[in-house]
């Protein structure tokens, strides 16, 4: 009998292509995905020194993060040097060889969408781009994680890239979520437990019935944030839920290929009686919706409750981070997080812009009115989702509410476009980090779920989704 | 990459935990082609009021720090992104090494790709330097990657713990891919053995 091992263990063993000790673990890449801000110096790099790119097939591009959302000035560009961004990454893939998906191919999105959405993304395989929210691949199985630059340069050498292996964590989440409590914000308290550091060093494996549970872009949620508490990567067991959702799309294996696939990929879940260097176990029920009121993921509070004092802080470090994120946000402590106002909601990111994403905001937004003072914008996570959630009529849903239904990318998670928040505007949003700045220069974000996410942007303020009046 | 053995520098102290790549180069700055020209964008948003006169209460805006080679900063430095123009925009400014109490992994990795030499240090170690930055400034720090010690002129001297592959690499300012591509045959080998059958 083989020694147990966990998931992260099984796909990581079936990669190694040199081990040493004392060196880092040289890791075969069966999927690189690459976009527009992370690669021109990666292409610079290889020209210089007069390499290849190794693996062409293995290799995707597309364009997410600093198009702009608004269907004029997506084909005219008027920022330049964006422009010439992209330009450059359309000459770098047709000089190498690389597939784009480019704007208007029916295929354009942010990387972490098309991934999944297109059938790239399968069980047991290993995932890189040069985008921290690579984790969220994570959600079929695979071992997906973000890398700087000079590792895109080293992978498009090499198809490999070196790490050292990281320690595994396992989190269980018992029973269901209740209802009105999505799985942003299970990720939100996990990292509101953990840390924004408490990760650092880990692969996380998700697992228990709540995760079972989940639907796969409802898993997506969970692992894309995984980064957040400092993780290497967020994993989760493929099971029928996985398979069901990728038979069919474009890059999936079919007939026999199909099967033998699946039987391959059911045999990746963590045996009986394998370790994990940390375990946490959660309380699924126990869950409410969450609201971030500081400058990074982990400091959140139930949306019921009032914005923290900074007088119950563990310590002084603790104390002084709070006092700088509530003079940052504008807020005072005893607030009640449901007093809280808003001048903007984001719905859209690789973390909440996907059709599931849509269609529970527009549940909530059916039939209402966006409240006076708020602006919204509601930015498909791809050109797939754009033109399925048109098919579906939610985009008549969103604008008949006054929102603006807007071109796919990125867009205001990190504002590289011209969605940004203007100084002090503070902004409801589905995206994945409220850092200082993030959404534009002294911008205010808090990260909260889709329907939570509508709700405000009818009411103008925070409200508890699960007492929300829905209209058919 | 430019090699590291032993390095003497001024230290500034940043007393911040969880200083995320954000901050270090925000994302208006991340659209050029080159590695180059992040250097005066570091820190911008706190460097610098919106109007682009320098902010006077910002630590690398003072007289000492101007030149500062050495950071010393709070836990989990380089969190969030994975942007590399972090790593770059510190190592333009002037930055060699970086003492936190801890790291962001991606942001390790980058910084290691990039010859800046980051050392975890216990918080009292970090607090003792933050504090002799702020109060004997310019206060100079001898960084020595080959001994793996650090030490100031007024007898403080400590070890620290890295990688030795890491230390390797900076200590020659070795190239990764070219030491990946010698192991080409393992990587053909593997693709052989992994073909779709």
């Amino acid at each position: 009998m083989s020694k147990p091992r966990t998931l992260f263990e099984k796909v990581w063993d079936a990669h190694v292509v040199r081990a040493l000790k004392g060196e880092p673990t040289l890791l075969y890449i069966d999927l690189h995905l690459v976009h527009e801000v992370t690669s021109p110096q990666a292409f610079e790099g290889l020209r210089l020194a007069h390499r290849k790119v190794r693996r062409t097939d293995l290799t995707f591009a597309t364009i997410d993060h600093n198009i702009p959302t608004t269907s004029d000035e997506r084909l005219v560009i008027k920022d330049q040097i964006a422009a010439q961004q992209i330009g450059t990454l359309r000459k770098n893939c047709e000089a190498s060889g690389i597939p784009l998906f480019d704007i208007g191919s029916g295929r354009q999105g942010i990387v972490h969408v098309i991934g999944p959405e297109l059938g790239l993304t399968q069980p047991g395989k290993t995932i890189v781009c040069g985008d921290s929210h690579t984790s969220t691949h994570g959600a079929f199985g695979a071992l997906a994680f973000g890398i700087g630059t000079s590792e895109v340069e080293h992978v498009l050498a090499t198809q490999c890239v070196s790490q050292s292996k990281p320690r595994s964590m396992r989190i269980k989440v018992t029973a269901t979520l209740p209802h009105g409590t999505t799985s942003k914000d299970l990720i939100l308290d996990i990292i509101r437990r953990l840390g924004t550091d408490g990760g650092t060093g880990y692969v996380i494996e998700y697992a228990g019935e709540a995760m079972r549970a989940l639907t796969m872009e409802e898993r997506m949620t969970v692992c894309n944030m995984s980064i957040e508490c400092g993780a290497r990567a967020g994993m989760i067991a493929p099971d029928d839920t996985t398979f069901a959702y990728l038979e069919g799309r474009t890059f999936a294996p079919k007939g026999d290929a199909w099967d033998k696939a699946v039987s391959a990929w059911r045999q990746l879940a963590t045996d009986n009686g394998a370790t994990f260097d940390r375990e946490i176990t959660i309380d699924g029920d126990k869950l409410e919706p969450v609201v971030t009121w500081g400058t990074n993921p982990g400091m959140s509070v139930p949306v019921t409750a009032s914005i923290p004092n900074p007088d119950d802080a563990r310590d002084a470090s603790e104390r002084a981070a709070m006092l700088a994120a509530l003079e940052y946000m504008g807020l005072t402590p005893g607030t009640r997080v449901e007093d809280v106002t808003l001048d903007r909601v984001f719905i859209g990111s690789c973390t909440n812009g996907r059709l599931e994403d849509l269609r529970a905001a527009a549940k909530v937004m059916r039939g209402h009115k966006v409240h006076r003072s708020v602006d919204v914008l509601v930015v498909p996570g791809s050109e797939a989702v754009k033109v399925a959630a048109e098919l579906e009529g939610l985009d008549r849903i969103f604008k008949d509410a006054g929102a603006q239904w807007r071109e796919p990318g990125c867009s205001m998670c990190l504002g590289m476009n011209p969605d940004i928040l203007a100084p002090k505007q503070r902004c409801a949003s589905t995206s994945n980090r409220n850092f200082e700045g993030r959404q534009g220069r002294d911008g205010r974000t808090h990260l909260v779920s889709p329907a939570t996410a509508a709700a405000a942007a009818v009411t103008g303020h925070f409200i508890d989704v699960r007492g929300w009046e829905y209209k058919s | 990459m430019e090699p590291i053995r032993k390095h003497r520098g001024v230290v500034a102290p940043l007393h911040r935990e969880n200083i995320d790549t954000d901050q270090i180069i925000p994302k208006q700055h991340l659209k050029r082609i080159e590695r180059t020209g992040f250097g005066a964008f570091l820190f911008s948003d706190w460097r610098y009021h919106p109007d682009g006169r320098d902010r006077e209460d910002f630590a690398l805006n003072r007289e000492h720090y101007r030149n500062a080679t050495i950071l010393v900063t709070g836990k989990n430095f380089g969190c969030g992104s994975s942007r590399e123009h972090a790593a770059w925009a510190l190592g333009e400014f002037g930055f060699r090494v970086i003492l936190a109490p801890s790291f962001a992994d991606i942001f390790r990795n980058n910084a290691g790709n990039n010859g800046l030499l980051v050392i975890e240090l216990p918080e009292e170690t970090v607090q003792q330097i933050a504090e002799h930055a702020e109060s004997h400034a310019p206060y100079y720090l001898n960084v020595d990657l080959e001994q793996q010690t650090i030490a100031d002129d007024f007898g403080l001297s400590e070890k620290f713990e890295v990688d030795q592959f890491r230390r390797h690499r900076l200590l020659n300012g070795l190239d990764e891919i070219g030491m990946t591509l010698a192991h080409e045959a393992d990587i053909a080998r593997y693709e052989a053995q992994h073909r779709p059958s």
